[in-house]
């Protein structure tokens, strides 16, 4: 057993050592960066993260995609629980093929749909706005999520829904005040997934933005590309991106693995 | 048993209603400029299938799409069996696990130009710490813009350490629903640790690998923003991917007609392929 545990050692640390070179980056001054390979930062400086905090069309990029990421993911589990109590609890017609056109839909490469989106939210005039990148990430995020709550509803004994209904409970309530907390261990690792695939999605949210409601990752490429590769500036920025999806995902911890395995397939 | 009950389709309206508002019209547009001629100006005009014998026959595409498959190849032979170990090595638990999870779900959760930029800096020849150490440690002559052997390996190591975690926790979540007593009873039987993988926690991880084979595949054939940040396509044409070739054509040379007839041949060979592999590896169940 104690052999075995040194491979997971290996991966994790496989797994950090990009990331520290990131986290080390975006301490160094850019004279050390340039003048050659060091470790540790030699003159450690907050510099890089001053500018970002400093400067609106930084900070406000975060602000950007964490309003778009937020929506998306109320939205898309708003609609998914009913469906996923549907296609969990009932037969009606076309049910199979609706849930695999719904999963189809995860398959479709960003790219296709760049065009075509950008033409489609500038014709309904919501073009640059957090609610277009919110609802193009539903393309992907809705299905998803109707799969991972169908699975963990799935998991609950139809008994319930009888019992509840033998008490006297409406549909509505039944649903909100008895089965939602029932499965909120599901509500809360779907919500994760749509956090994430929302989070980490840079070309849809590119192409559907241009000022009001640019994402950090935009920012981030223009500063790479105009500004001759500040690279300390660059790494800061990616470093704080890491954050949020760290906070997310400690607070799944201990659903993370349950919640990959209730997927039905 | 499930009861049927046709007012349950009002329960999957409001989801019908967003993803097919996101997809079917996106999807029409494509079909629509697919089979016609822009000269700009809204004037468009009839082309009928040329778009598509053009891009089928064209050379460029059968090395995008040649180039396109060896990756996916190579990422679903690595991660695969990668995943499967790690995840066969953990603990079952103890305090250790929800912290091992945490730092293998975090590549997961960074932007995909964050991970391109931060394997961009990584492997910078002389400044970057994998650059440093094979070119100035190990003496071997990296440089990922100049070899493309080189590009190729860093981006295959760059899909591994992103993507072997879901590999490894999707496996992990079928392994821990395994009951201990068929490890006891594996124990008496005096089973070898093969056999124990093969005939116990193999057949336990099927459902789960399904899905993790599934979402790789589709996830490694469509990858665009990774490789595009690492290396732009680069060095010449030797990592430009499908996706990366289709977004040159359709956002760079705006050849609308042909961009969006790569996009349904590319989009329905991602589909085929997904129903192909879902199919081999349910075939068992269903008989």
């Amino acid at each position: 057993m104690q052999k075995r545990s040194i491979v997971p050692i290996v991966y994790i640390l496989f797994l950090m050592l990009p990331i520290y070179w990131l986290v080390a980056m975006s301490f160094k001054t850019t004279n050390e960066i340039l003048a050659g390979f060091s470790l540790f930062p030699q003159t450690f400086t907050l510099e890089a993260y001053q500018t970002i905090f400093t400067d609106p069309t930084w900070y406000w990029g975060y602000i950007n995609s964490i309003i778009y990421v937020t929506l998306n993911t109320v939205i898309s589990i708003a609609v998914a629980l009913p469906a996923a109590y549907a296609f969990s609890r009932y037969r009606f017609l076309g049910d199979k093929q609706l849930f695999f056109w719904l999963l189809t839909n995860r398959m479709a490469p960003a790219a296709v749909f760049a065009l075509p989106f950008f033409q489609l939210y500038s014709a309904i005039g919501i073009f640059d706005t957090h609610l277009a990148v919110a609802l193009a990430h539903c393309l992907f995020n809705i299905p998803l999520a109707v799969w991972i709550l169908e699975g963990f509803m799935g998991g609950v004994p139809k008994e319930l829904d009888e019992t509840a209904y033998v008490d006297g409970y409406s549909f509505p309530r039944f649903f909100v005040t008895i089965f939602i907390p029932t499965i909120k261990a599901g509500v809360g690792v779907a919500a994760f997934f749509c956090f994430m695939f929302s989070w980490v999605e840079l070309l849809l949210a590119k192409t559907l933005t241009a000022v009001e409601a640019k994402p950090i990752a935009a920012t981030m490429t223009r500063t790479a590309s105009s500004a001759g590769y500040e690279l300390g500036l660059l790494a800061a920025a990616g470093t704080l991106t890491i954050i949020p999806g760290a906070i997310v995902i400690y607070f799944v911890r201990n659903y993370i693995a349950k919640g990959f395995a209730m997927g039905r397939v | 048993m499930k009861t049927e009950n046709q007012k349950a389709w009002f329960f999957v309206l409001p989801v019908l209603l967003l993803v097919a508002f996101n997809a079917l019209i996106p999807m029409m547009t494509v079909v629509n400029y697919s089979v016609q001629e822009t000269f700009g100006d809204n004037l468009f005009f009839w082309e009928g299938l040329t778009w598509f014998e053009q891009i089928l026959t064209s050379e460029r595409f059968h090395a995008a799409l040649g180039r396109q498959f060896l990756f996916t190849f190579l990422i679903l032979i690595i991660e695969v069996p990668l995943g499967i170990a790690i995840a066969l090595s953990m603990p079952r638990s103890g305090p250790w696990v929800p912290v091992c999870l945490v730092l293998m779900a975090l590549p997961m959760l960074i932007p995909w130009n964050v991970v391109g930029a931060m394997w961009n800096i990584f492997a910078l020849p002389d400044i970057g710490l994998l650059g440093y150490f094979l070119n100035h440690v190990l003496g071997i002559n990296y440089d990922m813009t100049q070899d493309p052997i080189a590009a190729w390996a860093t981006i295959i190591t760059m899909d591994v350490w992103h993507w072997t975690s879901l590999v490894v926790l999707l496996s992990y979540a079928g392994l821990v629903s395994i009951p201990d007593a068929y490890y006891q009873a594996a124990k008496i039987d005096g089973a070898s640790n093969w056999s124990v993988f093969r005939y116990i926690q193999l057949p336990k991880m099927k459902n789960v690998l399904t899905i993790a084979i599934l979402l790789r595949f589709m996830d490694s054939f469509n990858v665009y923003t990774e490789p595009f940040v690492l290396t732009g396509g680069g060095p010449g044409n030797s990592t430009t991917l499908l996706s990366i070739d289709l977004v040159k054509i359709a956002l760079g040379q705006f050849d609308l007609g042909p961009a969006a007839a790569m996009s349904l041949i590319y989009f329905s060979i991602t589909l085929f392929v997904s129903w192909l592999f879902y199919t081999l590896m349910t075939k068992d169940d269903l008989n």
